[in-house]
């Protein structure tokens, strides 16, 4: 078998080992939870003999061990369970909201990603010189900024005076394509300028460092333009520190938009999340926590399967 | 009579030095400096580290490494002054008119781009020939530069060969461009000495077959012999002397061309073995963790009280694994190491601190063998320290003591390593390892990194110490000249085995095997015409056969 191959099964096989370990920790974190689920259901009110009802039909009573196989087993086949305060099925209703907040993340990235590699290219391609300061400075500023504020300006200033975009992002199956797009137009504004920053000085900083190597005078010494040098023979060699930034930037993305979603009203996960941990709905929490964990291992895992394949000497062994 | 190719006139070249502690300051690395060289020449600069060669070299690219800035002179290339040349005008000259050839051409290759694109990519960008053409120049250059299977070797990233064959790659991306000056920049230092001569000896007939002019930079003047019409000696971006390669190999006129003509002035008299050895390795194998072949064969050597065991072989051979074996890093899978009549503990874990101070080391890299952060006085201190408890005043008289036996003084002992030069550095490491006053210390390639006139200090020093502490050295090195200088006993490694063992003498007197004679007759001698008789002494040898 290719070595890579042998590699890249591993990198899987390691995240799934890890996802598991993650399982385990959001099921135990949510049982150390102080306060009873029948009793918050109930009331303070219930009977002794409704709230030992409940706690048999809910498997309460259960040892957690077997508790915790026969949640796993359920999400395995895809049954997330059912929440304890609207009795709705949780897969359903999280799918829909998991639907959005990828949709946002999607756009966002596809915005910030590209953009902040050519301003990384850019600001290697006049170091020390004012474009590279100016963005420097336009993007630490803005990653400074909270990014509710942020959120608030932009909201004021763009949909309340200018009337261009507007404030809430509510958005239905109903709209078209580009009618969404102009309703999430702000909040995917506010996330690049959040996630803009890290990933453009991680390009800067990987591909200056790849500039000091001596392929580099070799490509400079054929006479080439400033822009093949770096772009050419510089960017290759610098891609897997960069996926690695972006991806955790990506995964910012889907988990760490709560405060955004809320600021514009968008009904993603993190209003969801929000929700039902203010309600003590157990069964969502550790739903969402499971979901926002198999993102962050699988986009990390992403990372290091492409950082192996961008590695010519693991592509093409001797 | 028309414009030479290169003209170079009272070229001073500047760089912006930091001292710590002071506001930065212009510092002149070349001064001085006047050359012409006609089409189809060779000029060879040689020098020791220092001595402005590449820095001079590179200025026929307008090119300044680093902070480095040409601030006088003129570089006429074809008559034209290529030091006023603006962005475009350079591009134009770098890589077609011009090119490099790098000391390490596996640094100077990018590891993500196969060979046939970076051979090629000079010659198409700047639209010297099609695609097409360009690939079929660039294969008959690999099959002229003597590389396998030259229809198929740009297919390959540069990991996949060797350093030698990326060293001619290296070559044929230089002259790929159909350049009118190649500058080639210690194009074979980094490379074994059995490899060099094949190099070297391509290098001179793609120059003589392509017609190019080149400029020869290295500091190993044997090479440069062989390779150039004219030499330039220089030191400290001085001209010290330049004329034909003739007068300067054979006559030279200035006392510093000599000492690097005749450098290896060491005479040493060979010790003859005892029965009884301080240091025996008997029937050693050994494999690294987790490979599945043994990197040392069945190793057996012995080396006597006060004398030195000297190993050679090229990269690879096992030199260094042995070493990490006696020094108790990789314990050997089979064979045992015995150590002053004992038998030492194959692992480190199992060895005394009597046994860790009796076996020092020196290593190759003396700034990366020495923390930064600590002064000289610190560091030699350490062993006193952990070995014989001295502390305060008594550690400080010991440290001068070793100081004084290194030859630097006193006056070192509260300098940090970046203050000091190359040899010094190499000095306080010998110093740091007889402060343990150890029966043997193992040196690996501690003149490797070092110039000629420096290291001949080291090896004299060396030897002197030897005299006084009796201390015995397993010298592991590639140089065969270092070897006759100082051995008394003699170990040729090849893949992991000894294929010869004996007495300097025995080793170095006929009849030799196959490889020891590869070895011996592949180091440049410092005369003329040297490499086309070892190369026509070859093939008449290979068709005899």
């Amino acid at each position: 078998m290719h070595p890579v191959l042998i590699l890249v099964v591993q990198r899987i096989a390691l995240g799934l080992l890890l996802l598991v370990a993650a399982s385990i920790l959001i099921f135990a974190g949510t049982m150390i939870l102080p306060g009873d689920v029948a009793q918050s259901i109930l009331g303070q009110s219930a009977t002794p003999e409704a709230l030992a009802n409940l706690r048999a039909e809910l498997g309460l009573n259960e040892p957690p061990v077997t508790r915790y196989f026969n949640w796993l087993f359920g999400v395995v086949q895809g049954d997330l369970g059912t929440a304890l305060t609207n009795g709705q099925d949780i897969a359903t209703s999280m799918g829909r909201r998991l639907s959005n907040t990828l949709f946002l993340a999607f756009w966002a990235a596809a915005v910030a990603v590209p953009l902040a590699i050519f301003l990384g290219l850019v600001a290697v391609l006049y170091r020390d010189r004012w474009p590279d300061k100016l963005i420097s400075g336009v993007t630490l500023a803005s990653i400074s900024i909270p990014e509710f504020l942020i959120g608030y300006v932009l909201m004021y200033f763009v949909a309340v005076q200018l009337g261009w975009f507007s404030t809430v992002a509510m958005i239905s199956d109903s709209m078209s394509l580009l009618e969404k797009l102009s309703v999430i137009a702000l909040p995917v504004a506010v996330l690049t300028l959040v996630v803009l920053a890290h990933m453009m000085r991680m390009t800067r900083a990987a591909i200056l460092n790849v500039m000091q190597s001596a392929y580099i005078e070799t490509a400079e010494l054929k006479g080439l333009s400033a822009f093949t040098v770096i772009f050419r023979h510089a960017f290759p060699n610098a891609i897997a520190p960069i996926v690695n930034v972006v991806m955790i930037n990506l995964a910012y993305l889907v988990v760490g938009v709560v405060v955004i979603e809320v600021v514009f009203v968008y009904p993603g996960m993190g209003q969801y999340l929000v929700d039902h941990v203010s309600k003590r709905d157990v069964p969502v929490v550790q739903a969402c926590g499971l979901v926002f964990a198999a993102v962050y291992i699988g986009l990390n895992m992403v990372a290091d399967i492409v950082s192996i394949l961008a590695n010519p000497r693991l592509r093409h062994p001797k | 009579m028309a414009d030479p190719l290169l003209k170079v006139t009272d070229l001073k070249i500047e760089a912006t030095a930091y001292p710590p502690g002071e506001p930065p300051q212009d510092i002149t690395i070349v001064e001085d400096i006047s050359f012409a060289l006609e089409k189809g020449r060779v000029l060879g600069l040689i020098g020791e580290s220092g001595a402005g060669k590449s820095t001079i070299g590179l200025s026929a690219m307008a090119y300044g490494r680093g902070g480095v800035r040409i601030t006088g002179g003129e570089v006429l290339v074809n008559g034209r002054d290529i030091l006023k040349l603006g962005v475009s005008g350079l591009k134009r000259l770098r890589g077609a008119e011009v090119t490099y050839v790098a000391q390490s051409a596996a640094a100077a290759f990018n590891p993500a781009r196969k060979i046939m694109e970076q051979v090629t990519e000079a010659t198409l960008a700047h639209g010297r020939t099609s695609k097409r053409k360009a690939a079929a120049r660039a294969v008959s250059l690999f099959a002229k530069l003597g590389l396998p299977d030259p229809e198929n070797f740009g297919n390959r990233y540069p990991h996949q060969v060797s350093g030698g064959q990326l060293q001619r790659a290296m070559t044929a991306l230089a002259l790929c461009p159909e350049p009118e000056l190649v500058i080639f920049d210690e194009p074979t230092t980094a490379l074994d000495v059995t490899t060099q001569i094949d190099v070297l000896a391509a290098i001179k007939d793609a120059i003589r077959d392509t017609g190019v002019a080149a400029l020869y930079i290295t500091h190993d003047l044997a090479v440069v012999a062989q390779v150039s019409d004219e030499i330039m000696v220089l030191r400290d971006g001085h001209r010290i002397e330049y004329g034909a390669a003739d007068q300067i190999i054979n006559d030279p006129q200035e006392d510093y061309t000599r000492a690097l003509v005749s450098v290896r002035s060491i005479d040493h008299e060979e010790k003859q073995p005892t029965d009884d050895p301080v240091m025996q390795a008997s029937n050693v194998t050994a494999r690294y963790k987790g490979t599945k072949f043994d990197v040392l064969h069945d190793i057996s050597v012995a080396l006597d009280a006060g004398q030195t065991l000297a190993v050679v072989g090229e990269s690879g051979s096992g030199k260094s694994t042995l070493a990490r074996v006696i020094t108790g890093l990789l314990p050997p899978s089979r064979g045992q190491i015995s150590f002053a009549g004992r038998r030492l503990s194959a692992d480190l874990a199992g060895r005394s601190r009597e046994d860790l101070r009796e076996l020092q080391m020196i290593y190759q890299m003396a700034d990366v063998a020495m923390n930064p952060r600590q002064t000289v006085g610190t560091i030699i201190g350490r062993p006193l320290e952990f070995y014989f408890g001295h502390r305060g005043a008594e550690k400080r008289r010991r440290v001068i003591e070793l100081l004084d036996k290194i030859e630097l003084g006193a006056g070192y002992i509260d300098r940090y390593p970046a203050e000091l030069s190359g040899g010094q550095k190499q000095r306080v490491c010998i110093a740091r390892a007889l402060a343990a006053e150890p029966r043997l210390i193992i040196c690996d390639e501690v003149t490797s990194a070092l110039d000629p006139l420096v290291a001949d200090g080291i090896l004299k020093l060396l030897l002197e110490l030897q005299k006084i502490e009796n201390v015995a050295y397993l010298f592991i090195t590639h140089d065969l000249a270092t070897v006759r200088a100082i051995a008394d006993s003699i170990a040729v490694m090849y893949q992991g085995r000894v294929v010869r063992y004996g007495t300097k003498s025995q080793v170095l007197s006929p009849p030799f095997d196959d490889y020891t004679d590869l070895l011996l007759s592949s180091v440049p001698e410092m005369k003329l015409g040297w490499l086309e008789e070892v190369i026509a002494h070859r093939k008449m040898e290979s068709a005899g056969h």
